[in-house]
């Protein structure tokens, strides 16, 4: 494996390109048609004409909206595990990945009567800022948890700067069925470890807070 | 009663009301024409065009006007004061003053009194217009010079020389016009024009030579090289902005609608209805006819949108040589061979000698067109030295040699 590797990132050796015989190389030759006739041009006339009646592409927007394409990049999403817990540990791989420096986080210890996510850390503040974000997805590329992905909302237009640095309750992902609000203890007999290979399927009445 | 005679018995009040008529059509028309032609060139587009402001986008010339007038009027420091103020003032009042010769309607009843909506009709109306139209381009020339920068002068004088050069073309074709009816005023000509056929069937070339040119004198796509946007920014008007600006525009627009009233009333019969169609000339007490006036200009305009979605801007040369080369020769034939049938015409000559000079003029008009195929399928097949092979690798030759069309 090794190997193969090295030898596909070698770079080119000079001296291969110089080998080729300019002599022999062949040239095609270019068929430069002459001018076209007068009513071969006129047909131009006869296609702006018909077009006139043909269905426009245009996409009336604000009124129809069409869906995106499937895996277009919009605004990000933090997701939750079944049980509501957050999946964010808050190690900051997403900010060091960005390249707009987009994207702050500060991390926090999960402690028994604050059990954000499961195992020890979780994302205390969590911010994407929209006005310098290039959507580039190199975030969800980085991210160890599959907590950050990205939704296909476009819409993200406001009218002041401050609206477009989205905390991260503006991020969170709802709670869904089964779901419970953190902070709550995490799944009995369940590790962080059972969290991630998907064992838990949604809360359990033992973790609901008084 | 001619249109002539009508007119002359005109009150005051009447003449001021009929000036005031053509300037309000002329800016409602502006409005309308310039939300129409968004309109067509995006359906050609397959683009819907403006649809937001009013019923169909109707208003949004209006708005776009009045943003524009609500804008700062910016004069550079290194602009000629008097004459960058006077020069859209110049473009936009001869651009209305064409419409004066201009006959709209047959006799009708305005207000009372029996007259023609025609401002007035002197004997060289037709002169008059290509008089106004020259004057016309002092507006773009000032414009260009008076702004103090270099892209509005390169601009200004590429207009002007286009100008120029299409109004020789123009007024060429119009001779032939001039000798069939035996008048320069605009009235006498669409008369002329009912008696017998319209002109633009009759003397077609004429009705072509003068439709190209209208193009190349407004300076409308594909010959619209004064705004060439990516050459020479907005052309003469790069530095105008507000109301200076939107006379500017106006002016263009205005002057697509005088040179398409003065092509339907010299080539398509004017105010006159469709052959065939004659009765319905004294509907509405003879203002009917102003509909197929209208109805005509509004196809002339159409055609100029047509040719703004369809073609490309052609390059100065290609302009120039065509208009030099090809317009202005070929008018000059035709107004010899025209002058000749009318001659021989009104001498009474036989209907043979007639055929003879047709028949002549067609082999002279062949064997001219031969030999220039000839001779440019000579420059193409023309074989070019060939040079020793470089030792480093080339890209072919072009194989009809590298002259351009």
């Amino acid at each position: 494996m090794e190997a193969i590797m090295s030898e596909q990132l070698e770079p080119r050796r000079t001296n291969e390109i110089n080998e080729v015989d300019i002599t022999k190389v062949s040239f095609s030759k270019v068929e430069q048609p002459g001018p076209k006739g007068f009513f071969t041009q006129l047909q131009g006339f006869w296609v702006t004409f018909i077009t006139q009646f043909k269905k426009v592409n245009t996409v009336e927007y604000p009124e129809v909206k069409e869906p995106t394409a499937e895996r277009f990049h919009g605004r990000h999403q933090l997701n939750r595990h079944p049980d509501g817990l957050e999946k964010c540990i808050g190690c900051e791989l997403c900010a060091w990945a960005c390249p707009a420096d987009a994207i702050y986080v500060e991390g926090a210890d999960n402690t028994p009567d604050n059990q954000m996510s499961p195992g020890e850390r979780y994302g205390k503040v969590y911010q994407i800022n929209y006005l310098r974000c290039v959507f580039c997805g190199l975030c969800i590329e980085a991210c160890p948890t599959r907590a950050l992905t990205m939704t296909n909302e476009y819409e993200l237009a406001d009218s002041t700067r401050g609206k477009l640095i989205f905390e991260k309750e503006d991020l969170l992902a709802p709670l869904r069925q089964g779901m419970l609000q953190p902070p709550h203890p995490m799944y009995p007999d369940m590790t962080d470890t059972n969290y991630y290979n998907g064992d838990v399927t949604s809360a359990h009445p033992s973790q609901e807070q008084k | 009663m001619t249109n002539a005679q009508l007119i002359a018995t005109d009150p005051g009040w009447v003449i001021a009301l009929k000036a005031l008529l053509i300037f309000a059509v002329g800016v409602v028309l502006t409005i309308l024409s310039v939300w129409a032609e968004r309109r067509i060139v995006a359906r050609m587009q397959m683009r819907v065009g403006p649809n937001r402001v009013g019923p169909f986008g109707l208003i949004q010339a209006l708005a776009d006007g009045v943003k524009l007038a609500l804008k700062e009027d910016l004069i550079p420091a290194a602009a000629d004061k008097i004459v960058f103020i006077i020069a859209p003032i110049i473009s936009v009042t001869t651009a209305f003053m064409a419409f004066a010769v201009i006959p709209m309607t047959g006799k009708v009843n305005f207000f009372g009194k029996e007259t023609a909506m025609q401002l007035t009709d002197i004997p060289v109306g037709v002169l008059y217009i290509l008089a106004v139209a020259s004057v016309g381009v002092y507006g773009i020339v000032l414009a260009g010079w008076s702004s103090g920068s270099t892209y509005p002068l390169l601009g200004g004088l590429r207009s002007s020389a286009q100008v120029i050069s299409y109004e020789i073309a123009m007024g060429l074709s119009l001779v032939a016009v001039f000798i069939y009816s035996g008048s320069m005023s605009t009235s006498a000509i669409v008369a002329a024009q009912h008696e017998t056929w319209w002109y633009g069937m009759v003397l077609f070339p004429s009705f072509v030579i003068y439709a190209i040119s209208m193009v190349g004198e407004t300076n409308r796509a594909p010959f619209d090289l004064a705004e060439a946007e990516g050459e020479l920014v907005g052309g003469f008007h790069t530095e105008y902005s507000s109301l200076k600006f939107a006379l500017f525009f106006l002016a263009e627009y205005v002057n697509i609608i005088g040179v398409s009233a003065l092509a339907t009333t010299l080539f398509l019969g004017g105010y006159h209805a469709i052959p065939g169609l004659g009765f319905t000339e004294t509907w509405l007490g003879g203002w009917f006819t102003f509909f197929w006036f209208f109805i005509k200009v509004l196809g002339f305009f159409f055609v100029f949108v047509w040719l703004r979605g369809t073609l490309p801007r052609l390059r100065y040369d290609q302009f120039m040589q065509f208009g030099w080369k090809v317009l202005i020769p070929s008018s000059l034939l035709w107004i010899l061979v025209v002058a000749t049938l009318r001659l021989i015409s009104n001498e009474g000559s036989s209907r043979n000698t007639t055929f003879i000079f047709a028949g002549g003029v067609v082999v002279v008009v062949m064997a001219i067109s031969a030999a220039l195929d000839s001779s440019k399928s000579k420059k193409r097949n023309r074989v070019y030295p060939q040079a020793a092979q470089p030792s480093f690798p080339v890209p072919s030759l072009p194989q009809n040699g590298g002259d351009h069309v």
